[in-house]
């Protein structure tokens, strides 16, 4: 169902998500572009990288990239250059400023707390199991002199 | 006529659900047997009302009956006859109706084997289960009606929306949804438990088969969706982290920590509430699910019916359930006392850890999926979490998971002794990084994925076998091979789980680590090659389908001077719904899978071919069935099969 909104996007000319005309000569910044296209949200289709849409917008997008970084730009560059322009939205990894520290922190407290509820589960479960009380020591006592 | 009197078992199956709902609820509090005594025939004369009703929507469907709006909307007379009848749960309206089905399939199954259940706890799980067949049948009837007519009858349908059109996608639906839809026998298991304020180990010998075979269809629903995914949408993806996506996960990771802690409220008699909490949950992620999937609130894409005031009344209907258990579970839970005792080094204990990676891992997808909505709602950022987000954050659980496993699930009951369960793992360990060294030195890619992938694939796969082994016992290798075959089929099956998860992690690793991708443009008669292959564009065709027009190529793939096969992939274009696919071919191989697109023609001559070798793909989906078949295999085990709940609770020897 993923192409039924995407079709939304494009309806008249589908064209392919990276095309052969856009790939860069240079094999080490086209890697880059590709690692950064993947983490950019196509802004005009639904949870999708502009390197996965189709899209014309993410085309352009793909482009724009490119020619940054060509330009010399370095990745955070780059990155900001986007941000400006078409907002934190285009992110697909949420920077971890303001209110999304609770989103980024969420996980390792949760964790925290669940393994701390946990470790006093088990414990207050082992106490109970592992003392004798003192009349039973003894009657233990009584048995191995048998 | 057929459509009307399915129209009208529906109406009546709602009626029945009401009588379900409140007369053995009411006889089991009064202790009455004659008023409990009415949940078991309601719940079979629902499921028969809900399965003919059903029946009339798909024969509709079968015979075009374009008079129908929903037939209209989503069928047409040129569509192959398994759409014809796929096009019945295609679509919201539909299915909803085979949501309810499957509810009302479970009650009556419960109502069916469940003769040896004590009588009140059958008729108050038959009463919940009808509870939530009542808030269905209402939003169908009232908001999303199947049967409704069209005044003039056209022609000939709109057709169902192509990429539906596909083997994957037919039985993705009924799937999940028997995923989702079991987890409600859990859910009203552990409602009717906080009623009678007693939970004890025929209780969870009780709900753990349901939720082992919800656990499995889900299994098997998520890795058809992402099968489907892989080969249908042009490049290979098989996992997006879009919401609806997460809603399916969800539930999936609670209902993996419902089946182990399940097992210790079995064996031991302790995680009682927890585990009642795990069932309560469960559910609830399937209602978030379906209410992300028809609200339309998070942007999906996925989105099927987006009209908030469906939206609206599937989140009433969240609330009043999940916010009603959860009540419940706040005032009862304290009754529910766990006898059970076990040692911080245990099963018990490993299990525990088990539960909380799950749940943690679980809250992660949550949080991460509704965040863009609460930041968005709160403080007023929009903003996008998407799949980097969830790499970095679910994917530490997964690995400590993985780590855990094999240990964990060797160590003894209630006191284990952890040097006594590392050492059989220990070669297993030598192994695992021996092969991780091996994969590192022989990738050309500097990167730590793959061998991770490969440490951990042998070393979770590795100690089931270790485990297995150990079952058998001393002696011969003759003696042990014969008393390995001979073990509980629940062994196996958690054998077979355990490893379908090391295969599939092995799977994800090693294809996002080691996949090549070549994108270029091709003229007919060009040759090129990727990685250790070349391929050959040899010519492009116009091929007419039933209901579509192609553009077919025709490639050759080569190993040096070898030939391995031909492709043909496809790009075709449905002028009914006016939209076209990519049909990509794929050559699926033990070790790689060889993957082909054909792109539009070029300006300047030539067509765009993508071409991807992915090492290990069917690795993936090769887990995910091992896994589903661990379930199988558990779930017919003897002590499953034979008087579930007429055994009495077993007689705590140890905990004296």
């Amino acid at each position: 169902m993923k192409r039924l909104v995407l079709m939304l996007c494009l309806l008249a000319a589908p064209v392919f998500a990276v095309e052969p005309d856009e790939i860069l000569d240079d094999p080490v910044l086209e890697a880059r572009v590709r690692e950064l296209s993947q983490g950019l949200r196509c802004p005009v289709c639904q949870n999708e990288s502009i390197d996965e849409s189709h899209a014309p917008v993410a085309q352009e997008l793909r482009v724009v990239l490119r020619e940054r970084l060509v330009a010399g730009d370095t990745d955070a560059q780059v990155i900001d250059y986007m941000v400006f322009r078409y907002g934190e939205y285009v992110l697909l990894r949420p920077n971890a400023r303001g209110a999304n520290l609770i989103l980024w922190l969420a996980a390792p407290l949760m964790l925290l707390m669940a393994l701390g509820v946990g470790w006093v589960t088990i414990r207050r479960k082992s106490d109970v199991a592992t003392p004798l009380s003192a009349d039973e020591e003894a009657a233990l006592e009584e048995i191995l002199k048998q | 006529m057929i459509t009307e009197l399915g129209h009208f078992a529906l109406i009546l199956a709602f009626g029945i659900a009401i009588v379900q709902t409140v007369i053995p609820m009411i006889g089991a509090h009064r202790n009455n047997p004659n008023w409990m005594g009415v949940a078991e025939p309601a719940a079979i004369a629902q499921f028969l009302l809900v399965a003919y009703s059903f029946g009339a929507l798909t024969w509709a469907f079968v015979t075009s009956d374009f008079s129908l709006q929903l037939v209209f909307a989503n069928s047409h007379t040129d569509k192959p006859m398994i759409y014809k009848i796929s096009g019945v749960w295609g679509n919201h309206e539909g299915s909803m109706l085979l949501w309810v089905l499957i509810l009302a399939l479970f009650g009556a199954s419960a109502a069916v084997f469940g003769g040896n259940l004590p009588a009140r706890l059958r008729a108050r799980v038959l009463a919940v289960q009808g509870a939530i067949g009542v808030a269905f049948f209402a939003f169908i009837l009232f908001t999303s009606n199947p049967f409704l007519r069209l005044a003039v009858p056209p022609l000939n349908g709109r057709d169902l929306n192509p990429l539906l059109q596909d083997p994957g996608l037919a039985f993705h639906p009924p799937f999940l949804y028997l995923g989702y839809v079991g987890l409600s026998m859990a859910f009203s298991f552990a409602v009717a438990a906080l009623i009678e304020g007693k939970v004890d180990a025929a209780w969870a010998r009780w709900v753990r088969p349901w939720t082992l075979a919800a656990w499995v269809f889900l299994t098997i629903g998520i890795a058809l969706g992402s099968w489907w995914a892989y080969y249908e949408l042009g490049w290979g993806g098989f996992w997006f982290w879009d919401p609806v996506e997460n809603a399916s996960f969800m539930p999936w990771l609670i209902a993996a920590a419902l089946l182990h802690s399940a097992i210790v409220v079995e064996k031991r008699e302790a995680l009682k509430s927890w585990s009642v909490l795990l069932a309560i949950l469960a559910f609830g992620f399937s209602l978030l699910g379906a209410f992300i999937v028809r609200s339309g609130v998070l942007t999906s894409v996925h989105a099927f019916a987006t009209d908030p005031a469906r939206g609206i009344l599937i989140l009433i209907i969240l609330a009043v359930f999940l916010g009603g258990a959860l009540t419940l579970f706040a005032a009862r839970a304290s009754a529910l006392e766990s006898k059970g005792v076990f040692s911080a080094v245990s099963r018990e204990s490993a299990l525990v850890l088990n539960n909380v990676l799950l749940a943690v891992s679980c809250f992660v997808v949550f949080i991460g999926t509704i965040w863009p909505l609460v930041a968005e709602m709160l403080f007023g950022r929009t903003l996008s979490v998407g799949p980097p987000f969830f790499e970095a954050a679910f994917t530490p659980f997964m690995v400590a998971l993985a780590v855990v496993l094999p240990v964990g699930s060797i160590l003894a009951w209630k006191r284990g002794n952890l040097s006594r369960a590392i050492k059989p793992m220990v070669p297993w360990s030598i192994l695992a990084i021996a092969l991780g060294a091996l994969a590192y030195a022989i990738q050309t890619e500097r990167t730590a994925l793959g061998p991770i992938g490969v440490i951990l694939g042998v070393w979770v796969v590795g100690g089931s076998v270790a485990d297995l082994w150990m079952r058998s016992g001393r002696g011969s290798i003759k003696a042990r091979l014969g008393r390995i075959t001979r073990l509980p089929r629940a062994d196996w099956g958690k054998a077979f789980a355990h490893m379908g998860m090391g295969v599939t992690i092995f799977g994800i690793a090693a294809m996002m680590a080691w996949e090549i991708e070549d994108i270029r443009v091709a003229e007919v008669g060009d040759r090129w090659d990727v990685g250790q292959f070349s391929f050959s564009l040899d010519d492009v065709r116009q091929v007419e389908g039933p209901n579509y027009v192609t553009t077919m190529a025709d490639m050759d793939v080569w190993r040096g001077d070898r030939q391995l096969g031909s492709l043909s992939p496809e790009k075709r274009f449905y002028p009914v719904a006016k939209m076209p696919t990519t049909e990509a071919d794929i050559r699926n191989g033990i070790l790689r899978d060889i993957y082909v697109v054909i792109g539009d023609p070029q300006v300047n001559g030539g067509y765009a071919v993508r071409v991807y070798v992915k090492p290990f793909a069917n690795w993936i989906w090769g887990g995910a069935i091992l896994m589903a078949l661990g379930g199988f295999v558990s779930l017919s085990d003897r002590r499953l099969r034979i008087g579930a709940a007429a055994a009495k609770p077993k007689q705590m020897v140890a905990a004296e």
